[in-house]
């Protein structure tokens, strides 16, 4: 009889036989996954690390439209030139010899007229500039998603596992953020850091973020701290701290990672308001933020792609990120409809 | 009843407090020091204490508090740094603008959102209602940049059925003309989100006994829905409606920047951009007193919707 029970699956393991049942779930899982990939080796610097290069010529379109007359005329216009020499022009020999010890150095290369999915103002390739965008999107959201868990998982353990004062002074703390809404605590932080940087946003993101994490972590350790597993613990003298993040802490993780997966997409969607505002990342660092601030004075110009590129990669992500949250949730709770 | 509002303004103290010395440690000491910013570029030593000196900062912490305090009670934060104008000038003569575009977009996305979520939730697992939960999820993982850009561009900048931007003097012109396309960006944005959480709102009534008896007594499904449903799902809606109330006069910043609009969020950012303490200041505090007293009227409204609920 015992034998049956000792075999009996986990937690972690129902879930993922139910989330392995659910076709949506795993091919958003499988987009998620393709997307953290390109991160790694955005960030490794195996792919899109030569995303800075100019490679073509303005606002050279998508392969699939073709050139057009301007782009053509443009890149004819960008070929070196010979500029007819100036009689009066005192450096004229200097000049000449710089100009031969450059064009020894880096031999001048022809801008190309098109690109897979155009390019930019600067001729940068769109689709490495949304490969790299995409890298510092998601690594702030990912960073502080994990900070604003870390923070309400400690808050709300301390809080509920402990109660009395401990629990009204974080109820307090907890009441004074949520009576700032939220886009207005990142604003004003925003304006008193006053500091741009990635560090800056994932600080501000998982400072201000971490409520909803804390009042739902409260809950499940003031259920969980009178069960009789953790009366067993303190029985055999594990202490508070051991108790909490022990002995609780495994068998309510599902409902950080749960929190987690939700915040991620709330926050790569805040970074790209942030970083449009001009409050985000700093001048010379590409997010999808920042790209979709240069692509509203491109529109005007008729020149969409650089928009269609960031705004579908950011959909596809958050698309599949709130599907596979909403699985994930499913799985590890599966009480809740 | 009396006793009862009383009683929550008097709980609402500490919060206040909390928000206040929130604000005040912000301000004083994580940022740097604002006089460094407001003596200009080529400032002296003596130029630099004398602004210390006008601002207070050359007094205590407590004293600096009391001064902070001072100026919440008395609602005189001064005048903006940037510009001069006193802040509550600034603050009333937003408000306006904000509301102009607020006030029909919260009633319209309420309205709309009910409607909707009554009629989808009512054929649940149906081919329809998958088709728009899953164009819900897509549409509320659209950026609302992209929605703003786009509808724009379209509309206003391709095919001039609206103003690009702008801003009038009179509330009729306004409502009709510069309004009407950041309501419309505004519903397309929030009819997702809304339309989803009112669903499960629904839904959770749905199941209910007293529908099935409802039924029983052979009640029109229309009356079933719009009646008894409606008045028990009508508690989360308005707790959802009057959280946001406040949120919204934020979160519509990227709206009236797109547009022109001179409201509240706009002037939030421009404050932001110009290191304008005093105007944030003032804003964080008085939107957080907002949310206070807008959580103890969605509490009265309970009551004015469902006789059960009793204030203890």
């Amino acid at each position: 009889m015992t034998q049956l029970h000792l075999h009996s699956p986990g937690l972690w393991a129902l879930a993922w036989r139910r989330l392995r049942a659910d076709r949506v779930a795993l091919a958003a899982l499988a987009v998620v996954a393709g997307f953290l990939l390109l991160v790694l080796l955005s960030g490794a610097g195996l792919i899109a690390g030569d995303w800075e290069d100019e490679v073509a010529v303005n606002y050279a379109p998508p392969t699939f439209i073709g050139a057009d007359a301007t782009a053509r005329a443009l890149a004819q216009a960008q070929l070196p030139r010979a500029t007819p020499p100036n009689a009066f022009d005192p450096l004229a020999a200097e000049l000449a010899a710089l100009k031969a010890q450059v064009a020894a150095r880096q031999p001048p290369v022809e801008k190309r007229t098109t690109l897979l999915f155009g390019a930019d103002k600067w001729g940068h390739d769109i689709v490495k500039k949304t490969i790299k965008g995409g890298e510092t999107s998601i690594v702030v959201g990912l960073v502080a998603a994990l900070l604003a868990v870390t923070l309400g998982t400690v808050f709300g353990a301390v809080s509920g596992f402990y109660g009395g004062w401990v629990d009204d002074l974080f109820n307090w703390f907890y009441s004074i953020f949520t009576a700032i809404p939220s886009i207005l605590m990142i604003l004003t932080v925003a304006a008193v850091l006053q500091q741009k940087g990635v560090a800056t946003i994932v600080l501000i993101l998982g400072l201000t973020g971490w409520t909803g994490p804390y009042r739902l972590m409260r809950a499940e350790y003031i259920r969980h701290g009178a069960r009789e597993y953790v009366l067993a613990a303190k029985a055999i003298g594990a202490s508070g701290w051991q108790r909490m993040f022990g002995h609780i802490l495994p068998n309510v993780a599902h409902v950080a990672l749960v929190q987690m997966s939700i915040l991620v997409v709330g926050f790569i969607k805040a970074e790209v308001i942030l970083s449009f505002l001009g409050f985000g990342v700093p001048v010379g660092t590409v997010s999808w933020g920042s790209m979709l601030n240069e692509a509203q004075n491109e529109l005007i110009l008729g020149k969409w792609w650089q928009l269609a590129a960031a705004a579908s990669a950011m959909a596809l992500l958050v698309t599949s990120f709130s599907l596979f949250a909403d699985a994930l949730r499913d799985a590890l709770d599966p009480k809740i409809k | 009843m009396f006793a009862y509002i009383l009683r929550r303004l008097w709980q609402m103290l500490p919060t206040m407090a909390g928000v206040v010395v929130l604000v005040f440690v912000l301000f004083n000491w994580v940022g740097g020091d604002p006089a460094y910013l407001l003596a200009g570029k080529m400032a002296d030593a003596a130029a630099i204490e004398n602004v210390r000196r006008q601002l207070g900062l050359d007094q205590p912490w407590f004293v600096q508090l009391w001064i902070f305090v001072k100026q919440i009670l008395t609602a005189d934060f001064g005048n903006a740094w940037s510009t001069g104008e006193p802040v509550s000038h600034i603050i009333a003569s937003r408000l306006g603008p904000s509301l102009t575009v607020l006030v029909p977009l919260t009633l319209l996305e309420t309205a709309l959102g009910i409607a909707l979520a009554l009629a989808i939730a009512f054929v649940r697992g149906s081919l329809t209602d998958r088709a728009v939960m899953v164009a819900c999820t897509v549409g509320m993982s659209i950026s609302i940049l992209v929605y703003i850009i786009g509808f724009q561009y379209v509309f206003a900048y391709r095919l001039g059925l609206f103003p690009v931007q702008g801003w009038g003097d009179s509330l009729g012109e306004n409502l009709l003309r510069y309004a009407l396309l950041p309501i419309i960006i505004g519903l397309a944005v929030s009819i997702a989100p809304t339309l989803r959480l009112y669903r499960s709102f629904v839904l959770d009534e749905a199941g209910q006994d007293y529908v099935r008896t409802a039924r029983a007594k052979g009640l029109k499904e229309r009356r079933i829905v719009w009646v008894h449903v409606l008045r028990n799902a009508a508690i989360p809606i308005i707790t959802h409606v009057t959280a946001n109330l406040p949120a919204l006069l934020i979160g519509a910043f990227l709206l009236e920047r797109f547009f022109g609009i001179p409201g509240i969020g706009r002037e939030v950012i421009l404050a932001v951009e110009r290191s304008d303490f005093p105007v944030i200041k003032a804003i964080t505090v008085y939107v957080a007193a907002a949310t206070m007293v807008f959580n103890l009227l969605a509490d009265l409204l309970y009551r004015a919707v469902d006789p059960r609920v009793q204030f203890t």
